[in-house]
This record gives structure tokens, sequence and C-alpha cells, in this order.
């Protein structure tokens, strides 16, 4: 008896979508990211794609391992692809597309998200496909919607961020509009399209048939944003930036803390809670609500007085063993160690055949019975050639060669 | 916003309040300023789509009537403090449910039992620690933001439950949320090992050698997104940017001897992006909102205005794809343009039917189909129970 022997063997569970074969052609964040979502619950999702024509999260964003700029050391891909397959297909010649049909014709779901009307120029539309397999998931999802005169507008999350509105309320109402970091929307229409494939399978259960879904990163974006809309078709006000204020909570901001750009939020929701801060602090205010909003700056300025030489987590500590709302603002490599979010195992560790130990992202909701699996990160380019070409659409080697050599696997 | 987005989907969801509606009914601003149960914004915002009941959890009549209510539904969608559930022993009933909690931090670990809002699960979430200026307080997105993170995840994880074979929790964090949609940041942590921070209108991620580009820029009245980039995704944009600016009479030295086809903005030096932007500013300055979007377009160059809440309703772009859905949102009150269904099906986009209910609008039909009869209603009525 080895001491390793001794630990059990849990079966592997399945995942929620075990059995769902999902093809993914696409770049960045909002097509890919879909994929990531299912491949963690146990879809197999085949990610297409070539070298010719490489994704710009291999080629384009940096970082890169040790700075070297190589599609297999590329941060943003592995963070991005985790638990896909990967196999090159070059489309430009027409026994790639052949190909990429027949893959699709042993697919569940497709997934892309090029400029309009590319796919449908290769022969890889969704109503080309559906015609002969009228089961197949299409989900398409770009910047602007398959339709209308934007459709073939160029655009990058960042910037449509700014056009729907986000930019616009981010900031102090004294100085300009700051950004929201990276391509906020893009994330947005991840989730509503990941959401869109699960509805469309679960009515395929019932019905047999398929969907061709069309999804505009702008238009998913928007239902965030609903209510400053209705604020101003219903009011005419045009809500704008207001720093940390609060339309019902005061005090409710985020001041310094001992040390350099170290900072704690906090938040108070009722009378009993600014009791608590008042007796905690020993600061001075209105008892009412009312009163609290109304003398805000005054407010903010003797709450950071009191906070600025104290210890960020230590401030944290004592507002909520007193019963006050309160976080740290944690930095990025914070956020690696946080206890919560470690405890929720938030960054699963992985191996990258090129990058080495790294970690992938966990998605933020737990399921209890079938969890999510993230035990391999964003696939090499044409790692699973074999698998797809040999396994799934039974190839010999033979053939593989000779069209390997005609550059179909380019 | 769980419940709105699979109500959206066409399911029928039931929103359960206690007697007398809940707290975010109260949430401002309200429709014409007048503070009542039925008229805030937000709350009518995530509540349209759904039937409305009312039910005392307090009372022993009161759970025992979710328990029969509770067999009649494949989803349950909860927000209450860990604990909760089991506390008032409903977790029983809810044995053949997907029961998705949402919660600040999650059902379990050392946050778990803490309360927060939307501020304190952003700034726990490195959100907060991305947005605003250099030397100035981070800053969060006026129109709270985690509510709507939170739940399209609940959304999406209650429909990958739905595809397992048996029932499960879903257990949704929004400090985890909130910590999903802030890459490139966290890569660049974790590959190599740099610490980004907030950079106000000004993008990181973009250079190998630690430059940053402007993003935001002034223009006449108002403010555009835009960045100098090359590489097969920008160069178009570069090239267009110089004749256009030539059209008005500009002729920029430095941006005008770029060769779109080699230029890599990843090696510029700071000075040199500096130099470039110093040229492209007081041409973004003599634009308003309007001409530099239809000069984009026009154009198929990148950038947008930064838009407001009104910009979206004279979108032509919104309106050709039939987006907006005329509802109104009370009685007696005019017709508002609801963001439509978030996606197309076959065509077809999820529609903004039913307005959000007033408080226990539906206890009649809804309590009527699991068999609660009139008599029993009036007395669960009368006890204050519903």
């Amino acid at each position: 008896m080895t001491e390793i022997a001794t630990r059990p063997a849990v079966p592997a569970r399945a995942g929620a979508l075990a059995g769902v074969r999902v093809v993914e052609m696409g770049f960045a964040a909002a097509g890919p990211l879909v994929g990531k979502y299912l491949a963690n619950f146990g879809a197999e999702v085949i990610r297409v794609e070539s070298r010719l024509a490489a994704d710009v999260f291999r080629t384009t964003y940096p970082p890169f391992k040790d700075g070297i700029v190589d599609p297999d050391r590329a941060g943003m891909f592995a963070f991005y692809n985790d638990g896909k397959r990967s196999a090159t297909l070059n489309l430009k010649h027409p026994k790639g597309v052949d190909l990429a049909r027949a893959l699709i014709g042993t697919a569940d779901v497709f997934v892309e998200s090029f400029t309009p009307g590319t796919v449908a120029r290769l022969g890889l539309g969704a109503d080309t496909l559906r015609a002969v397999h009228p089961e197949l998931i299409v989900l398409s999802s770009c910047n602007q919607g398959q339709t209308g005169p934007h459709a073939f507008h160029p655009g990058y999350g960042s910037q449509l961020s700014a056009l729907a509105g986000f930019v616009q309320l981010l900031g102090e109402p004294d100085s300009t509009p700051v950004l929201l970091y990276g391509p906020y929307i893009d994330y947005i229409a991840v989730g509503y399209g990941a959401i869109a494939v699960l509805a469309a399978l679960e009515r395929r259960k019932r019905t047999g048939i398929g969907c061709t879904i069309d999804l505009s990163q702008y238009e998913a974006g928007l239902q965030f944003l609903t209510p400053t809309i209705l604020e101003f078709a219903a009011n005419g006000r045009i809500p704008g930036r207001a720093g940390n204020a609060d339309a019902v909570a005061a005090p409710h901001g985020v001041y310094p803390c001992a040390g350099s750009d170290r900072w704690v939020a906090l938040s108070v929701w009722s009378d009993p809670e600014w009791r608590a801060l008042v007796t905690l602090s020993g600061i001075a205010g209105p008892a009412t609500a009312a009163g609290r909003r109304a003398a805000r700056a005054g407010l903010d300025a003797v709450i950071g007085e009191w906070t600025a030489t104290r210890e960020r987590d230590a401030v944290v500590a004592l507002l909520r063993a007193a019963g006050v709302r309160a976080a740290p603002v944690l930095s990025i490599s914070e956020l690696f160690s946080d206890p919560q979010l470690v405890h929720r195992g938030m960054w699963p560790a992985v191996i990258h055949p090129a990058i080495g130990p790294m970690h992938v992202m966990a998605p933020p909701f737990r399921l209890s019975g079938t969890p999510s699996r993230q035990e391999r990160p964003g696939p090499t380019v044409g790692a699973d050639n074999d698998h797809v070409f040999g396994e799934i659409l039974g190839l010999s080697v033979d053939e593989r060669r000779t069209l390997g050599g005609d550059g179909v696997f380019d | 916003m769980c419940g709105r987005i699979l109500a959206d989907l066409g399911a029928d969801v039931v929103k359960l309040e206690p007697p007398g509606g809940e707290a975010d009914r109260m949430r401002p601003p309200f429709l014409g300023d007048v503070e009542n149960s039925e008229r805030s914004i937000p709350w009518l915002a995530a509540n349209v789509n759904k039937r409305g009941i009312t039910c005392d959890l307090g009372s022993t009549e009161g759970r025992a009537l979710f328990a029969r209510l509770a067999t009649s539904a494949p989803i349950v969608v909860e927000s209450f403090a860990p604990g909760r559930l089991r506390a008032l022993g409903l977790e029983d009933s809810l044995r053949d449910a997907i029961v998705v909690s949402i919660t600040p931090y999650g059902q379990d670990g050392p946050l778990a039992a803490v309360p927060g809002s939307d501020l304190e699960v952003t700034a726990a979430s490195g959100s907060l620690w991305l947005a605003g200026e250099e030397g100035r307080a981070p800053v969060r997105t006026a129109q709270p933001q985690s509510p709507y993170w939170s739940g399209m995840y609940g959304a999406l994880g209650a429909l990958v439950a739905l595809q397992a074979s048996s029932p499960q929790r879903v257990d949704v964090s929004a400090q985890a949320a909130m910590a999903t949609v802030h890459p490139p940041a966290p890569v660049w942590w974790d590959i190599a090992g740099e610490e980004h921070g907030r950079t106000g209108p000004f993008l990181l991620g973009r250079s190998n050698v630690g430059s940053r580009f402007r993003n935001l820029w002034e223009c006449a009245g108002g403010f555009v997104s835009f960045a100098i980039q090359g590489g097969p995704i920008g160069r178009h944009t570069g090239r267009m940017l110089v004749e256009w600016m030539a059209e008005r009479g500009a002729a920029p030295p430095a941006l005008g001897a770029i060769d779109w086809d080699r230029f890599d903005n990843s090696r510029l030096t700071q000075a040199q992006v500096d130099e470039l932007e110093a040229e492209i500013a007081p041409f973004l300055r003599s634009l308003t909102k309007t001409e530099f979007f239809n000069g984009v377009v026009q154009r198929k160059m990148l950038g947008y205005p930064v838009g407001d809440a009104s910009d979206p309703l004279a979108d032509p772009q919104l309106a050709a794809r039939d987006f907006w859905r005329s509802l109104a949102p009370g009685e007696g009150l005019p017709a508002l343009p609801f963001p439509g269904g978030f996606a197309l099906f076959d065509g077809e986009r999820p529609a903004v039917r039913r307005r959000a209910p007033k408080v226990g609008e539906h206890n009649a039909a809804v309590y009527g189909e699991i068999g609660v009869t009139e008599d029993e209603l009036a007395r669960l009525r009368a006890a204050g129970t519903v």
C-alpha cells in the first residue's frame, strides 16, 4: 500500500453541457468568451482558427510571456480560451471551407464573431448551414448587429462602451469622463450570448429546431443602462457623472487610508448604520438621511480625515464589526490572494505548454451538482488538429498529409 | 435582473414580495418625480415582463403557501442573506428546483455573512481600482452595475443548470461577477507581473514599452472615444484620419509621415505618442459629437462619440433594427421607450410585453393556479399573509 493509493477515487461528474459540441470562429473577447463558459461546464468547444488570419488576442494585444510576441505565448488568448480545442483551417482555401462546413455539421452550436456578411461569403452563413442542419444553433455576435445602416461599421468594446453611455456615467462631475478600463460592453455581450445559446438549446429539446441568433453587442450593453434611458424619456434629465454619490445612501464614498493609493469604500443606508459610524469614528453629522445627502461633501471630507491615518484593512474590520458596509478597494494583484475569491476558486491554476504556470478565470457562479472544471488553459495553435480532423472527421493520416501540403491547415 | 432575463426569454416569472411591496420599489429616481411604489424607474426597469404576488415569509402560513408555490417552479431565484432560506425552513420545499442565490460575496467563505452594496462589491472586485483619475479616489458608474452583472450571471447559471440531469444550487457572488468585467488587467498581473491602475481617459495594455494612449478626447460640446492604433486593426483608421484632417485644412507633420502598413503602436515611446496626440487634439475639438459620428461611420473608422442617455434614442442603427419597445409603465402613464430584447432569435426580438406588477397584483391569479381557493385567499389576506 502506498500513500497515494489511499486517496479515494472520485468518479468524474459529467458537466452540465457534456455531449454538446460547439464550433467557434471568432476573435478577441466577445465571441470566444461565450465558448469559454460553455467549455467550463463540459461542452466540447472547438475553436477553428488560422495562422494566416490569427486572432488579435494571439498577435496584437499584449501581454506576451516574457515579452516575446508569439501566438502561443499570448496571455489574453490563453486566459480567454481555457478548456477549448484548437483546430487550424485556412478558410481562403476551398477545401478549408469544406472541412469547416463538415465540422459544423457535427456540432450543436456554431459561434462566430466576424464582421457581418463574412461567414455568408464563405458559404458558412446561418441560412446555408441550417438548410442542411435545421437543428443547428448559430450565434452571430458583432458590434452593431447583422443588419442596419451601421452593421458594417467596425468597432471594439472600449469605444462601444463609450457610445452606449457607460463612460458618460463614470468620473467626477467637475472633470472629464474616465474609461471603464477595458472593453466593458464585450463582457456584457458574452453573458447574453451564452444565455441566448443555452435558451436555444433548451427550446431545441422540445422542438428539435435550432435557432439563428443575431446579437448586437451595443444592444446587449444598453440593457444595463435601461434606467438612465427611461429617466431621460420620462423626466427629460440626462444622468451624468456623480463621483461616488448615491441617490439614497449617504455617506457613500471611497476614502483614502494610510499608505500610498490605499482606499476604503463605505456606505450608510439607514439611521442605525449612521449611528454605528458616528459611535465608531466620533464624527458628527445630520441625523436624517436627507440631511446627510445634503451635507455629502462636508461629510466626505471628515470621513476622509478619519480614514487617512488608519490602515485600510483595519478600517474595514472596524466598520464591518460595527455593522457598517465597507470593503477595501482591492488592487488587481490583490484579487489573486483575496480570501473570499480564493475560497470560491476564482482563479484556477493551470500549466500552459508555452507560458508555463498561469491562472485562468472561473465563472462567477458556482454550480453545486455539476461545478465548472478548468484543467486546460487556452490551446496552442492547431493543438487538436489530429483529434478534430482524424477522430471527428475521420480523415486518414495520408489524407491529412495531402491536405496539409496544399495549405489547408495553415 | 436574473428574473427579468428569464422573463424576456418567455418564462412565466412570478415576483414574490413581502406584503406592502419590497423596499427597492422606493429607489429613486421616480417617473415624473412622484415618489410612490409604482414609479421607481430602476425597479420598473428590472421588473417588466413579470407577474407579482405578495407573501409574508415571516409567518407560518406564508411559508406553507410558499412551499406550495415552489413545487410548481423549476427555477427559484433568491437574494436573501446566506442561510436565511434554511432558517425559514424553506429549503426542503426547494429540493426539486434549481435555486439561484445572488448575494454580495457568495453562499460560503470568510465574507459570506458580510453585507455589501454595489459600492462595496465593486471595490472588492478590482473594478473600482481601475476607474478614475490618477491621484484621485476611484469612482463607480453612476448607474449601479453590479445588480445587472449578478443578475445576468444568475440567468446564465440557471440555464446551464437546466441542462443538467438533476436540480442544483447556483451560487452567484456579486464580487466575483464584478471581477470578470476588467480583463486584461488580471492577465497583465498574471503573465507579466504588472499592476495596472487608474489612468483616467487613457488606455493601457496597447504597448509593449509602457506607453499609454488617449482614448477619451474633448470635442465641440462633449467627448469622443478614439485612439491611435496600427496593425490590421488600426491602419485603415489612421489613413482615413490623415485624409479627413487634410480635407479640413490640417497638415499634421508627424501623423502625415506615418507608413500605416508598417506602423506599430505597441513600440512607440510616450514622447512619440504625445507628439501624435498633440496633432489630433485640435482636430477633434473642432468637431461636434454628431459630426464625428457621421464622419467615422462614413469612413469606416474606429471611434465613437461618448453617448449619453439621450443618444441611443436617436441612433439610426437601433431604429433600423426596431430595438425600442413602447410600453406604458403604469395605468394612466404615457408610454416609454424600453430597450427591446437583447438579441434577435430567428429574426424575432423578445418583447417587453407586460408592465411591472403593482404590489400583489397577481395574487388571485397565481395562487388560484396552485389551487388556493377564493375563500382561503380572503382568509390569508385578512391575516396579512398576502
